[in-house]
């Protein structure tokens, strides 16, 4: 079986030496995830980061745990294993990280646009998503602000929400208070440490620190802890801003979006795409996004963008003109080339794993990715192929 | 519209950097949020409302010589006032571009801006003038109603005529308090104390500052006069550490404490009262600046504020700060920084100055030393802390209680305030950290065991909105002259795929 | 609750404008020409006009100066007025305001 051979080679790069104890490098909530199910599954692990928990692109999400958003293929795999893991986790945390089964609610405008979210609901019901049509004129049986005149929508009941800092943060204290797991923020990795081609762990600006394997769980900057190990991983920021109301009443019952949204996550563009996604949270403000650009880290505010995501939400939610924004902020998705994680065991160079570039989705792959890593690391056959993941599928850049 | 200067902050130092700049030529805009100029310092109550011109307050003729030079420049066209105009964002564009700075006003909230209000603004230099809100430090009970902070028992008075309440208590720290307390007084007001938590005897050994700065002194004396008049008594020494009522303020806890602010055991008795006016000195509005990339320091009395030179400015070329955002001062010294921003504004686009300012550089460097003479003396001091239990309110309108802070920075990683503030949700809710932000910083660092720093206080203090936008307001571009083009406000559009 | 006009002993005085009144929670309420809402309201003995999301705190004028939100307001149906900054008109509707303001 192909994949099997996929999974004992990705095994066999650690196996050589057999680790007990882990390092994670990077506290948002992939590294989080990371930490948490292997300090579950036995292993020593330490996580270190130059910042607090969740300071980087985690604190800018909207903690969105989406299957609705992905066309079939490794990633849908990878999301709909995390939907099932985030509904585990939240048996037991749900309340700490404001776990919420709301839903997604993808609406079209036009009748052309509502058959290009039949087609693509047929496809990702074949890989195990549950998707319903709602008909234009139960729509507002779902979202009662609704903007009129819309064509249809597919309801996705799997679709959740975390509050991701919270997420990060619960799962790094669970990992630590009943796993051993220790947590050193405010500790910036500065190169590694190897024995011949093979990583025995990173140095720090406090000093070195030995570990069995290492994972680069930095998100953003993932391609830069790549480096100090040799190899090229590439992940760059994509920008988004959101926009956060006041509080409000629960106004806004699910995650809603316009079917443009799916087209712009996949999208190659360098240019400014926005499509409107709107939600309430249990805080009770709305996040208003979504917005992408390349334009390396850059937080300077845009009015430009600003205002679209206004005006788009504004043409979804109409009641939503007399409220006002009190805050908004941008974050960095961490975005490979083709849009899809880097996940595994790096043959490049033995001992070290990757955990990053889940650009816009990080927060709902983060189960799934710990959770394959934590398999990968105690010798288990990991529960889906990582190669697709695979950290040295990038063609080289000529030097 | 596109101006030379735009100076937003119509206070002291927006007021006297405008028309220092509109002597000397240039065309200006003054943008202010308030609906008549004056800023928090000359807060007047409208025309209509009878009672108090200004005339016994302390700087009033200099105010009002600046509001009569005001509507003259306006009546030339050489001031455009933008009252009732609040500022969202400054954008800036490159050094290259003509006007370099865009200000985006919008309305303030949930209803729409009038058809008559500008939306933006366009300059080739900006003034920062936003001036400074009270700091007040959170106690058990302070989110009751009735208990207002110094300021806004001031406002009430100044603004409006009211009277904070029959029986008023008075705490915090600073001689803010003086004014304060007297303007209750003399309006009817019950003053049952007066608690200043620093022991301003200290104060002495500055004896020569103190002696330069006569007016001051002359100043707080007239208000000490009234204070006796009405057997106000004045504590040092004390705080107020605790306020009861079920549903508004009943009484407080006043407690002597020691030199670090720590409550001296024994030293408590209960005051009943029906208002309390409290205040722990002032934060500046850095929104602005802070946005901007104006750089920032920690001032001696532990607030954020904006760096500058001796012209005023700010390390963003063509952003002048003056007034309380680069250093709580009041108000003489916003008015000296104004007049020494307006006149480098000035000179750096050409115009030739009005009249030689080393009059002003000397006022300026000796009002700056009788204000650090004031943040030693009424410094905010650690003990402070130890006023709060576990179901303390720090952020009242999260209503995050002290235990969660504590809880996110010792148990959940946030290791610094604006991770705090994240995870916490303090500082995250309709204020955005302008009440909670400096006692948040501190607890968190606190709890580190170290002092707030720069990017302590810049955690909380970043506000990329820096007033609440409409959204309504937000998605009309007044530069496309109309609503957004169609295609970026269809909701559906394309398929998937 | 006083006004300062009475008391104030120095400061140019000037012939009383007309007072007029504006309506919360169903009651009508003493303004003077120029007052802002919440100015008028805490003259009247009126503290609070808000309740909170989490706990259902009242509250009523803190800060005064439009810095701290506290003393949000429904005003002529607009709901999340600040109190301290708008000034009261004749014949204003201020209503009580629960949790988040707007209409679920």
């Amino acid at each position: 079986m192909v994949r099997g051979c996929a999974r004992r080679r990705q095994c066999d790069i650690l196996l050589r030496v057999p680790t007990r104890d882990l390092l994670v490098v990077g506290a948002g909530v992939v590294g989080a995830a990371c930490a948490y199910y292997a300090a579950k599954a036995g292993l020593t692990v330490t996580v270190v980061d130059r910042g607090a928990v969740a300071g980087g692109t985690t604190g800018a999400g909207e903690g969105n745990l989406l299957v609705s958003d992905k066309e079939p293929g490794a990633e849908l795999d990878l999301a709909l294993l995390s939907a099932r893991l985030w509904r585990d986790l939240a048996a037991e945390h749900g309340d700490e990280v404001e776990y919420e089964a709301k839903g997604g609610l993808v609406v079209a405008a036009t009748a052309p646009g509502m058959a290009g979210l039949e087609r693509l609901a047929a496809h990702q019901r074949a890989a195990g998503v549950r998707a319903e049509v709602v008909a234009a004129t139960d729509l507002r049986d779902l979202e009662p602000h609704l903007a009129p005149g819309l064509a249809g929508g597919m309801f996705y009941p799997q679709d959740a929400q975390v509050q991701p800092m919270l997420a990060a943060a619960h799962l790094l204290r669970a990992a630590r208070d009943r796993h051993g797991a220790r947590l050193w923020t405010g500790v910036t990795v500065t190169g590694v440490t190897r024995a011949g081609d093979r990583v025995t762990g990173v140095r720090t600006d406090r000093g070195d620190i030995a570990a069995g394997a290492v994972v680069n769980a930095a998100g953003t900057w993932g391609g830069e802890i790549a480096a100090l190990a040799g190899v090229r991983v590439p992940v760059l920021p994509r920008r988004g801003f959101i926009l956060v109301t006041e509080p409000l009443p629960p106004m806004i019952r699910h995650k809603v979006y316009a079917a443009e949204y799916v087209g712009d996550v996949a999208s190659d563009s360098a240019g400014l795409e926005t499509s409107p996604v709107v939600e309430g949270t249990k805080a009770g403000t709305v996040l208003i996004g979504a917005s992408r650009e390349r334009v390396g880290f850059d937080r300077t505010l845009s009015t430009v963008v600003l205002r679209r995501l206004a005006a788009q939400a504004i043409a979804l939610f109409p009641v939503l003109a007399d409220v006002a924004a009190i805050r908004t902020y941008c974050g960095f998705r961490p975005y490979c080339p083709d849009h899809l994680p880097v996940i595994g065991p790096d043959p490049r160079a033995p001992g070290l794993l990757h955990a990053c570039g889940h650009e816009g989705a990080g927060i709902g792959l983060a189960a799934a990715t710990g959770h394959l890593l934590a398999q990968v690391l105690t010798g288990a056959d990991p529960a889906l192929d990582l190669s697709p993941f695979r950290p040295d599928r990038f063609a080289e850049v000529p030097s | 519209m596109t101006r030379d200067l735009a100076v937003i902050g119509a206070g002291p130092a927006g007021l006297a950097a405008a028309v220092t700049a509109a002597a000397t030529g240039l065309r200006v805009v003054l943008v202010d949020a308030g609906a008549r100029p004056g800023g928090q310092y000359f807060r007047h109550p409208p025309d209509t409302l009878a009672g108090p011109r200004g005339a016994a307050r302390h700087g009033w003729a200099e105010f009002a010589r600046l509001r009569d030079e005001l509507a003259g420049h306006v009546a030339a066209g050489r001031i455009t006032h933008l009252a009732g105009h609040a500022v969202w964002h400054v954008e800036a564009h490159s050094e290259e571009a003509d006007a370099r700075f865009t200000l985006h006003l919008g309305g303030t909230g949930s209803v729409a801006v009038s058809s008559g209000a500008v939306r933006e603004v366009r300059a080739r230099a900006l003034v920062i003038a936003a001036g400074a809100h009270d700091r007040p430090l959170p106690f058990p009970g302070w989110d009751l109603p009735g208990v207002l902070t110094a300021g806004g028992a001031q406002a009430l008075l100044k603004g409006s005529l009211v009277v904070a309440g029959r029986r008023v208590v008075v705490a915090g720290t600073g001689p803010f308090l003086l004014p304060v307390a007297a303007g209750l007084a003399s309006a009817g007001a019950r003053v049952e104390g007066v608690f200043e938590a620093n022991r301003p005897g200290r104060f002495a050994r500055h004896g020569a500052r103190v002696l330069r700065n006569a007016g001051k002194l002359a100043e707080g004396a007239g208000y000490a006069a009234v204070l006796l008049r009405h057997r106000v008594p004045y504590r040092v020494g004390h705080a107020i550490v605790a306020a009861h009522g079920d549903d508004a303020v009943e009484s407080v806890t006043v407690a002597r404490l020691d030199r670090d602010w720590t409550p001296v055991r024994g030293g408590e008795r209960v005051i009943e009262c029906d208002a309390v006016a409290v205040g722990y000195g002032f934060t500046p509005q850095l929104e602005i600046p802070v946005e901007l990339g104006c750089a920032t320091r920690v001032d001696a009395d532990g607030s954020l504020v904006v760096v500058v030179d001796a012209a005023q400015r700010t390390s963003v070329p063509g952003v002048y700060a003056a007034g309380e955002t680069t250093g709580v001062g009041g108000a003489p010294l916003a008015l000296t920084e104004g007049r020494l921003a307006g006149q480098a504004v000035a000179a750096a686009l050409g115009a030739p100055p009005a009249r030689p300012s080393r009059r002003l550089l000397a006022r300026r460097a000796r009002l700056r030393a009788f204000a650090a003479t004031l943040h030693d003396a009424y410094a905010v001091r650690p003990g402070w802390a130890g006023w709060l239990r576990p179901d303390t309110l720090v952020c009242r309108c999260e209503e995050v209680p002290y235990g969660r802070l504590d809880e996110a920075v010792r148990e959940l990683g946030a290791i610094d305030p604006r991770a705090a503030k994240l995870i916490s949700r303090a500082g995250m809710g309709w204020c955005q950290g302008r009440i909670c932000g400096y006692p948040t910083a501190c607890l968190t660092a606190r709890i580190r065991k170290r002092a707030p720093d720069v990017a302590d206080l810049t955690g909380l203090a970043r506000r990329p909105l820096a007033q609440p936008v409409r959204l309504g307001d937000l998605a009309e571009d007044p530069a496309a002259g109309g609503a957004e083009d169609a295609d970026g406000a269809d909701p559906g559009g394309g398929g998937p795929c | 609750m006083t006004t300062a006009q009475s008391r104030e002993p120095s400061g140019a005085m000037r012939p009383d404008p007309e007072p007029f009144e504006i309506i919360f929670a169903g009651r009508p309420v003493p303004v003077l020409p120029g007052q802002t809402v919440g100015a008028a309201l805490h003259a009247s003995g009126i503290r609070s006009w808000r309740t909170t999301r989490e706990n259902g705190r009242p509250r009523g004028l803190f800060c005064g100066i439009g810095v701290c939100f506290d003393c949000l307001v429904t005003v002529n149906g607009d709901p999340s007025r600040r109190a301290c900054l708008i000034e009261a008109r004749p014949g204003d509707v201020v209503t009580t305001q629960e949790g988040g303001g707007h209409d679920a």
